[in-house]
């Protein structure tokens, strides 16, 4: 996929204004409410109009104010996943989903709706009314309908949000399937840096209507949660093979074993333990009450605000642990220095 | 007492002829309108809002005295028409006319706020989804304004079945021609001995109207429940 962006947009005292391109097929977009992520994204997709400049898609020019180019979003060919899913709520399930499909010329038909409906698990919702769906379910068929509209490009627009707490992260494995299997490039537009995280590769900055630069997501969460946002960077560990050891749980991360407060799910999974929660010793701790003790080597570290982070390389495992710059002096670390981590059974929290 | 003369029975007949008429014939154009009203932003909505709902305003009297003058001999519509050999005033379509230009602004309004309930962005879902303005429209805003056009309808009918101002002025009180119920029970209410008669018909229309609105409030639930 290859975005080019250049375009401006004028609303009385606040304006917005977009220079970027973008080739990765999991980009993020950025920004705190109302920085302009949803005009843009409006802009993308033809329902508003830019006052200047000009969107080109994949080499195919969508705007360009000087050459008085503007495709209807109907010939665009970008979807867009809403925010709160708008299924439209005359129509059945099924109906909803054949939306896009049924209006799509026959060779352009790329995805094959069975097998659609089997990664996003809807087959036993399709002849329901859209009325009795839950958010989950909402957002799932919202998805499936962009995606069987076959579009060169998804932009969602903050589809987790309208979903409360465990049911936001429960929906990412669906995402991230759908985009697999379908090869379908996204921009995802999120003010969390978790779901970016979980989602995409690259991510657009917006702050104030300008969209500032791109870089990776993961640099982008560094740069953002350490110092002075208040939980800090957030570990994200896709952990498998769990055991039960009657009040614990031992699970898998790329080789090493982690221990884990037994939860009702002892499933494979994604977690996210906090930067802050992690201990760092010089030399492995005689005895401690923390389950979990990791001998690293100090990779890198980098400078916030007010805090340190260690990026430490746990025999090919990446974690980041956030400490006091006193910390860091008394230790005597630097890059290449052996530590041991440390941190509880119970600092895990799962997300999926 | 009970008894409808033949007079009467015509009476009963152009009113729902007219009644039925002037609300198919206003439909389309009501629709546009309230669209227009609903999901666009324009200059001068608020001099179109206030045009259409004159005749809500205006006495009935008014109304079909100024029609009068557009469609009379030396009225410019009246003499476009004339060319094409159509005359309305004394007419049935005068009946139809005074009876689609009252009850306007009542299809209008229902039409309107029902489309106002509509969320905009299921017409940009649909849009983004391949589907052009018109097929949107169809597909998206018609169905999902259904309950409130019915609405509309039936307050318009309703309402045409009672016109009497702007008909009488516009139509006049032609017995079997233009003379609806409303007429009808003017007439024989200011004739010695017709108030029987005048009351069998006002029986007769309550009980149309109620008709009329209880087969809408079936036909509204029903669209409701599914």
């Amino acid at each position: 996929m290859l975005l080019e962006v250049n375009v401006e947009k004028h609303f009385g005292e606040f304006s917005v204004r977009a220079a970027f391109t973008l080739s990765s097929e999991k980009c993020g977009v950025f920004g705190p409410s109302g920085s302009g992520k949803s005009t843009l994204m409006h802009m993308l997709a033809g329902l508003l109009e830019p006052d200047n400049g000009s969107i080109r898609l994949n080499g195919q020019t969508l705007f360009d104010k000087e050459r008085k180019i503007s495709l209807p979003p109907e010939l665009r060919r970008v979807g867009v996943v809403f925010q709160h899913a708008c299924l439209f709520p005359h129509l059945s399930v099924r109906k909803n989903l054949l939306y896009g499909l049924n209006r799509l010329p026959r060779q352009q038909r790329t995805v094959d709706i069975d097998q659609l409906v089997r990664v996003l698990r809807i087959e036993e919702l399709l002849d329901r009314s859209v009325s009795r769906l839950s958010g989950g379910e909402r957002q799932r068929v919202a998805l499936g309908r962009t995606v069987l509209a076959c579009p060169q490009l998804i932009l969602l627009d903050e589809p987790l949000s309208g979903l409360d707490g465990q049911l936001k992260y429960q929906i990412i494995p669906y995402l991230r399937q759908v985009f697999a299997e379908f090869s379908i490039p996204m921009l995802f537009i999120s003010h969390s840096l978790q779901e970016l995280r979980l989602m995409t590769d690259e991510a657009l900055v917006m702050s104030k209507g300008l969209a500032e630069q791109t870089m990776s997501t993961e640099e982008l969460a560094r740069s953002r949660s350490l110092g002075s946002s208040e939980r800090g960077y957030t570990n994200l560990l896709q952990l498998d093979t769990p055991e039960d050891l009657g009040r614990l749980l031992r699970y898998n991360w790329g080789g090493i074993t982690l221990m884990l407060l037994k939860s009702d799910n002892p499933a494979a999974g994604q977690f996210a333990l906090g930067a802050r929660d992690i201990l760092l010793f010089k030399k492995h701790p005689e005895a401690t009450s923390a389950r979990n003790m990791l001998a690293c080597t100090v990779r890198r570290m980098y400078e916030t605000e007010w805090l340190t982070g260690v990026e430490l390389d746990c025999q090919g495992g990446t974690l980041i642990a956030e400490v006091v710059p006193q910390a860091v002096e008394e230790m005597g670390l630097q890059p290449g220095s052996e530590v041991v981590a440390v941190f509880k059974a119970s600092a895990f929290r799962r997300l999926y | 007492m009970l008894s409808l003369s033949p007079d009467d029975l015509a009476a009963v007949k152009l009113s729902l002829q007219v009644a039925a008429a002037a609300t198919l014939i206003a439909l389309p154009a009501g629709f546009a309108a309230a669209y227009v009203l609903a999901m666009t932003k324009m200059r001068g909505k608020a001099l179109l809002e206030g045009l259409i709902n004159l005749p809500l305003v205006l006495p009935p009297v008014v109304t079909g005295y100024l029609l009068l003058l557009l469609f009379g001999r030396n009225g410019w519509l009246g003499q476009l028409l004339a060319l094409a050999d159509i005359r309305v005033v004394f007419t049935l379509r005068g009946a139809i006319i005074a009876s689609a230009v009252v009850g306007f602004p009542l299809l209008v309004r229902s039409i309107r706020i029902g489309m106002e309930n509509i969320d905009r962005q299921l017409v940009q879902a649909a849009r983004t989804l391949g589907a052009g303005w018109f097929d949107s429209l169809f597909t998206v805003v018609m169905p999902l304004s259904g309950r409130a056009v019915l609405a509309g309808m039936t307050l318009m009918f309703a309402r045409s079945m009672g016109e009497f101002g702007a008909t009488v002025i516009l139509a006049g009180n032609i017995p079997g021609v233009t003379q609806t119920i409303p007429l009808a029970i003017y007439q024989y209410t200011s004739t010695p001995g017709g108030d029987s008669r005048a009351l069998t018909l006002c029986l007769v229309s309550i009980v149309l109207s109620f008709a009329v609105l209880l087969l809408g409030e079936a036909v509204n639930r029903n669209l409701a429940r599914r």
